[in-house]
């Protein structure tokens, strides 16, 4: 424990209280830990300690063939696995040179949106709960029930999805599928404004998180925030929009930015709100794609052994929680020679304790909530 | 009551038997009563109805497998916790470790003397009734540091400093709120402020004068926080401090702090209820003692669980304020509105030293207003929350 200098009367000093926020504490979200030094409630310190959830998925990747791989990064966010599945699909299309079909294409984009639909309702949902609101976590995982039922009809699994294939996706959308997207998605827009009259407009939650735990542009680009924590400070970048993939050039949506139109820009209250602008903004992505959802095959030819010639390529998506990318070198064999994950969860976890100093312990929490860090995506 | 067992004793019932160690049976009898047949179902049914409603606010279902719609669920979870081991860990302070739950308990059970559940209904009206319960209802403070002391824990410790610096903080609005009351009443007796009011609402302190209305919401928000009710339930918040300065209890003596909070809901809303809502006071509808005193309860019971209804929708609904906006609340707005309550009342009465009925009346529509601007909101964010999801959550 650190001993401060006495400062007024002699003999009189004060100690830090060390705390070990986690691994086992329900607002870290999964196995995080902080260890927190405290002067009563002020932190002066809060070091985050990674690892507890560490499953060697980029080690696996070399033991595993191409097409074997894909359900490993299913785990790799499990609360987006639908990203980490395109991600890996298309550094491994961009090896070989396989060409997806424009069917899959649009298959992958509804699929991943939909994903995005129910992460972020993750977020904002425990994000609510974190600050102390119940009844919004609630409401959000009902929603995000109905996604999971849906995803259940589109490739029979509710989490680890393990729908995209090399090559394209491997199951095609049904017609009644469609429908029933359509149904959930007139259902769900409303919601959003229920939530937003129960939770995001609430004057203690407004209290709570307006100017707290502000990051700068010039912290966030120091510090390679990336994805809805990076656009909370003003920055609009979108990986969708800035190194286009996929069907996305194609498809019109507006990519929401933080203003801070009620504390400062890039706190707590910001980085909630673009979430919430995601969600309405990814309803908007699902419903073109329903619309231009052509015709064909859902999936490419190709070859059960899957062999890409050697070389080495990063691709890039844009998932919930910020640019994920895939480093992926191929050796010319059945497996790939090296898989590197990067994820915007790590990155958010490193500037947590330039943001905790002086702030108290629950801003913490919110705080944390907030950058949205994710443990599976931390760890890998 | 007393007067009763003095007629007992007069009757030669206890023939050789000094007066006192009579009254003092009497009053354990007394207290086994109230704790068996009245606190302890109370508390148990509250806890079972605010799982129930909560469930039903989150379009989930809740606790309905015990009993018919679950309503044994308290006793089902009090017998599960009997039967658990009770952990004191090592590093604890035992005694105090020990000592903690029954002193909040104790801090809790002590007002049911003073809550008047009828005109006869009362174990004893004391003539400093509404002090004595201010009184008691801090000793839970000290019984809740004492846990988070003992625990050796440091979110333990965390949260039992919350507690303190909360509780003892809110004590200041809450017993201004309610001096502005005993200014009117003339009384500190629960039964005297009670016949101080009348059976129609506006003969009810709460619409009295402006102030008292005010006073009113300044008492409700007090002992919301006194009771360590959400928004103000930052002892305990769960995603701060995990549990708070319950964390390193079990069995039995973890529900002891839970039964006090259940409990004291039911004391929160019957004080409101007495001081501001008339208490008892039913219209002059039958002469028949007992029917009037069944009428009393039920009206008092009503009238009581009407504002543990809302602690439960307000837990429902608001998030939770961090600890200094917890204190500038306090400090900066409640403590000055609760004098401004207080000397508006005292110039009130100086000025209508009878009372005003005509105004009275005048507040009574205003307060049927703002309920009515209330509903319209509730109304609109039902339609707006299109209820028919809640019975087909799942299209």
């Amino acid at each position: 424990m650190d001993q401060t200098a006495p400062i007024e009367s002699p003999g009189f000093y004060t100690e830090d209280m060390t705390i070990s926020v986690g691994p086992q504490h329900p607002s870290t979200h999964g196995v995080l830990r902080f260890v927190v030094k405290t002067d009563g409630e002020v932190i002066n310190e809060a070091i985050p300690d990674v690892g507890y959830l560490h499953r060697s998925i980029e080690k696996i990747g070399e033991k595993v063939t191409w097409h074997g791989y894909v359900p490993y990064t299913d785990r790799a966010d499990y609360l987006a696995a639908m990203f980490a599945n395109q991600g890996f699909c298309m550094a491994a299309e961009k090896l070989a040179g396989v060409e997806v079909t424009r069917r899959g294409e649009f298959c992958r984009a509804i699929a991943c949106e939909l994903n995005r639909v129910a992460s972020h309702l993750i977020s904002v949902g425990t994000f609510g709960q974190d600050i102390g609101a119940m009844t919004p976590f609630v409401h959000a995982l009902r929603e995000r029930e109905t996604i999971n039922n849906l995803m259940e009809e589109i490739c029979g699994a509710r989490l680890t999805y393990n729908y995209l294939r090399i090559g394209g996706v491997g199951y095609d959308i049904l017609p009644e599928t469609c429908t029933r997207i359509t149904e959930f998605l007139d259902h769900f827009e409303p919601i959003v404004d229920e939530f937003n009259r129960l939770l995001s407009n609430n004057k203690i939650f407004i209290q709570r998180l307006a100017g707290v735990a502000v990051v700068t542009k010039e912290d966030a680009l120091s510090y390679n925030l990336v994805g809805p924590n990076l656009r909370a400070c003003g920055i609009k970048w979108d990986i969708r929009r800035d190194i286009p993939y996929s069907v996305y050039p194609e498809l019109e949506f507006e990519i929401p930015v933080g203003t801070g139109q009620i504390g400062t820009l890039g706190d707590s209250y910001d980085r909630y709100w673009v979430r919430i602008c995601e969600l309405q903004e990814s309803c908007k992505i699902v419903r073109q794609c329903l619309k231009m959802l052509p015709k064909g095959p859902a999936i490419a030819k190709v070859p059960r052994k899957f062999k890409p010639p050697a070389g080495e390529c990063y691709v890039r998506v844009e998932a919930p929680r910020g640019d994920m990318g895939f480093y992926v070198v191929s050796d010319g064999s059945e497996y790939p020679y090296r898989v590197r994950i990067r994820t915007g969860s790590y990155t958010a976890m490193s500037i947590i304790d330039k943001l905790s100093k002086g702030i108290m312990l629950a801003d913490l929490i919110a705080l944390i909530g907030s950058l949205d860090v994710d443990a599976p995506e931390i760890d890998r | 009551m007393q007067a009763y067992i003095d007629q007992l004793i007069q009757n030669g019932y206890f023939a050789g038997m000094p007066k006192e160690v009579v009254y003092a049976i009497a009053m354990v009898l007394a207290a086994f009563i109230v704790l068996s047949v009245f606190v302890a179902p109370l508390a148990g049914v509250t806890s079972w109805l605010e799982r129930r409603v909560w469930a039903r606010m989150q379009s989930r279902v809740g606790p309905n497998r015990v009993g018919p719609q679950g309503i044994l669920q308290w006793l089902a979870d009090g017998i599960k916790n009997l039967l658990k081991e009770d952990l004191i860990p090592s590093a604890a302070d035992a005694k105090l470790f020990s000592l903690a739950p029954y002193v909040v308990f104790m801090g809790f059970l002590c007002t049911f003397v003073v809550i008047p559940f009828g005109g006869t209904l009362i174990v004893a009206d004391l003539n400093i009734g509404i002090l004595y319960i201010l009184a008691v209802t801090s000793v839970v403070v000290v019984g809740i540091l004492m846990a988070g002391w003992a625990s050796n824990n440091k979110w333990s410790l965390l949260g039992g400093m919350r507690s303190a610096a909360q509780i003892v903080s809110y004590e200041i609005p809450a017993g201004l709120a309610v001096l502005t009351i005993v200014f009117l009443a003339g009384t500190l007796s629960m039964q005297g402020i009670i016949q101080a009011q009348g059976w129609a609402p506006w003969d009810w302190f709460l619409f009295s004068n402006p102030f008292t209305f005010a006073a009113f919401f300044l008492y409700f928000t007090a002992a919301l926080a006194e009771g360590n009710r959400t928004p103000f339930d930052i002892p305990e918040a769960e995603s701060e401090l995990v549990a708070g300065y319950v964390t390193e209890y079990s069995g039995m003596r973890f529900l002891f702090f839970f039964f006090a909070e259940w409990g004291n809901l039911y004391v929160i809303g019957a004080v409101a209820a007495t001081l501001f809502l008339g208490g008892w006071q039913v219209p002059p509808v039958t002469s028949d003692p007992i029917l009037l005193g069944a009428l009393q309860f039920v009206v008092f019971f009503l009238k009581a669980y009407l504002w543990v209804f809302i602690a439960m929708w307000v837990r429902a609904t608001l998030p939770r304020v961090r600890v200094d906006q917890l204190m500038a609340l306090c400090w900066k707005y409640m403590v000055p509105l609760s004098f401004v309550c207080l000397l508006g009342t005292v110039s009130w009465m100086l000025a209508f030293p009878k009372g005003n009925q005509f105004f009275s009346i005048v507040m009574f529509v205003f307060g049927l207003l703002v309920l009515g601007y209330f509903f319209t909101r509730v109304l609109f964010q039902l339609r707006h929350a299109r209820p028919e999801l809640y019975f087909k959550p799942h299209i």
